[in-house]
């Protein structure tokens, strides 16, 4: 897992949006592989033989920043790395801002990115209550000043069998769980996605019950590699990204990291997710990363990065079992998926 | 050779002009960041889409008399089963790269790969003996053997459905499509329909020589 405090001191001058296969060019890298996958400009077709310029170590994060907060979403894309600890490419800050699952702003990829466009995400509070000793109502922008976010670059494994590799801004959820004093009783972490059909036209639709919920288990939520996360690639997320502040458990499928969160409480309970309410039988209360459990339509097996050809084995835990395995040993992870 | 009319070639341009479109976008940078996807989905709609006019040629005949269109059905047909092939093979290679170690992994479980197989090993042999020699060869046989292609239709039909995750209003239309055309041609509706054109029909003539002897 690679992290890094932010501001970013950015390794090179090329923006890691260049780091990728754009899907211009997919034909071509059908041919080319993943190995030469380290191609200059977006622009301008790369070309495998370019080889990234040393630059100055200018905190470009920083130079656009209001003091305290980060870069609006359409700053320049920075990245501390142009790869995750495995040595997989960052994917494309375009496919990663536009190939977004957010049902709230439509059932299309491209949807969210249109529909999303003119989300208000300022002023924003998250309300956090439940079993806790020190409830609380925090403005978004309060807990950037108190959590500082860092870099965490995480693979990111969509339950329907794509996955991408983001540079996240965020800080740890645990450091949020500890200022409000879980009570003992506290067994369960339960988030809330906004409910506004007027400002989130896809809540609308009668196929799911709104609002999104999503859990945790309060020792996965505890766990260091969960953050909230306000941005991506070194400035504020777009709303297609679950602006201004998501969840982000890289070792579970994408559908758990809940989006644009305003509710977060301490429970004794499981609590049922959307997913769960609306397909019991495909998705549970858990959806760790596991290629050993089969899903009706989806390869669990196998997955798509976006931005390569052809198809990768998925990792248990997404790759993250050494830091979360241990959060399920005795565990029949086949019963609880 | 016969002489292809101008109503034939509008057949095979308009079946071909969706492949075209697909090889446009995927050169030009018009599918999405999961062009495989892209690919694999457009190419099983198209397929669906061409096979569902195949089977409404016979009904729109039933309904309107218009005889040409009957000879739409067979192009349409054998363009539904390229699709359909194209799609196969985009699964295979393009998705899998004909890695038979993960399709096995993947596909094992499926239910809606076996139904979509099943269709496409149903439009196999229908393909095959689509010819005009096959139908003389089989005879009578022919017509039971091509009735199969609804049942490849329905399981098409929940190839889709079980393919989508929970808008299954698309799938179902297109099934009510099957299904109406089936309706369409069963011999108690056939008829009825039939008689009710042949009832109109002698209306307008009578009313023709009424005006004729005035
Ligand atoms: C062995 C045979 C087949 C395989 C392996 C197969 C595979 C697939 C796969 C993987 C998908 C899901 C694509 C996605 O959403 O990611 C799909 C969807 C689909 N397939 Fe097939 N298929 C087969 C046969 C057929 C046949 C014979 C037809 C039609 C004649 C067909 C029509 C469709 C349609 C309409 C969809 C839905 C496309 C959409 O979501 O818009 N498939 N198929």
């Amino acid at each position: 897992m690679a992290r890094r405090r932010w501001p970013l001191i950015p390794s090179s001058e090329i923006t890691p949006e260049s780091v990728y296969l754009n899907r211009r060019q997919f034909m071509k890298g059908l041919a080319l592989g993943a190995g030469a996958l380290a191609l200059a400009g977006c622009a301008t077709p790369p070309e495998p033989t370019s080889t990234p310029t040393p630059a100055a170590a200018t905190p470009v994060a920083q130079a656009t920043a209001a003091p305290g907060l980060l870069p609006p979403p359409d700053a320049a894309p920075v990245a501390s790395a142009q790869a995750d600890e495995l040595g997989d490419a960052l994917t494309s800050h375009e496919a990663a801002t536009t190939y977004n699952n957010f049902y709230e702003f439509g059932m299309g990829k491209d949807d969210p990115a249109r529909n999303a466009k003119d989300f208000v995400t300022s002023p924003w509070t998250v309300q956090v209550g439940g079993l806790v000793g020190k409830p609380g109502t925090f403005g978004v922008e309060d807990l950037i000043r108190q959590f500082p976010p860092e870099e965490r670059i995480y693979r990111l494994r969509c339950v329907e069998a794509w996955s991408m590799v983001i540079p996240w801004l965020g800080f740890p959820l645990a450091k949020l769980l500890q200022a409000v004093e879980p009570a003992s009783d506290a067994k369960y972490v339960r988030f809330e996605t906004l409910l506004d059909p007027q400002r989130m036209p896809g809540q609308r639709s009668g196929w799911y019950d709104w609002p999104y919920v999503e859990g945790l288990r309060l020792d996965e939520a505890m766990n260091d590699l969960a953050i909230l996360s306000v941005g991506l690639y070194g400035k504020m997320l777009y709303p297609q990204n679950g602006a201004p502040i998501r969840l982000v458990a890289p070792w579970k499928y994408g559908f758990k990291s809940i989006k644009s969160i305003v509710k977060i409480d301490l429970v004794a309970e499981p609590p049922a997710s959307l997913w769960m309410k609306a397909a019991p039988n495909e998705y549970g209360f858990y959806a760790n990363v596991n290629p050993d459990v089969p899903h009706p339509r989806w390869s669990q097996a196998t997955e798509r990065r976006i931005g390569e050809g052809g198809r990768r084995e998925t990792l248990p835990f997404n790759g993250y079992a050494e830091q979360v395995a241990g959060l399920y040993a005795g565990m029949d992870l086949q019963a609880n998926y | 050779m016969r002489k292809i009319s101008p109503l034939q070639l509008l057949v095979h341009v308009a079946a071909l002009i969706p492949l075209a479109w697909l090889i446009f976008d995927a050169a030009t940078g018009g599918l999405s960041v999961n062009p495989i996807q892209d690919i694999e989905q457009r190419t099983g709609k198209y397929a669906l889409v061409l096979l569902v006019l195949s089977l409404s040629c016979t009904p729109v005949n039933i309904l309107t008399g218009w005889a040409p269109v009957l000879r739409w059905r067979r192009p349409l047909g054998l363009y539904a089963f390229g699709y359909a092939a194209l799609h196969f093979l985009a699964f295979l290679g393009l998705d899998y790269a004909f890695n038979l170690r993960f399709i096995w992994a993947d596909v094992a479980n499926k239910r809606f790969i076996f139904v979509g197989l099943a269709a496409l090993l149903i439009l196999i042999p229908l393909a095959l003996t689509s010819t005009r020699g096959w139908q003389k060869r089989l005879g009578k046989m022919w017509r039971a053997l091509h009735r199969w292609v609804y049942l490849a239709g329905g399981l098409v039909v929940v190839h889709y459905v079980w393919a989508v995750k929970s808008d299954i209003r698309e799938p179902l239309l297109w099934g009510a499509a099957i299904g109406a055309g089936l309706l369409i041609r069963t011999p108690p509706v056939r008829r009825w329909i039939l008689a009710q054109r042949a009832r109109r029909l002698t209306a307008k003539q009578r009313g023709a020589e009424a005006s004729r002897s005035a």
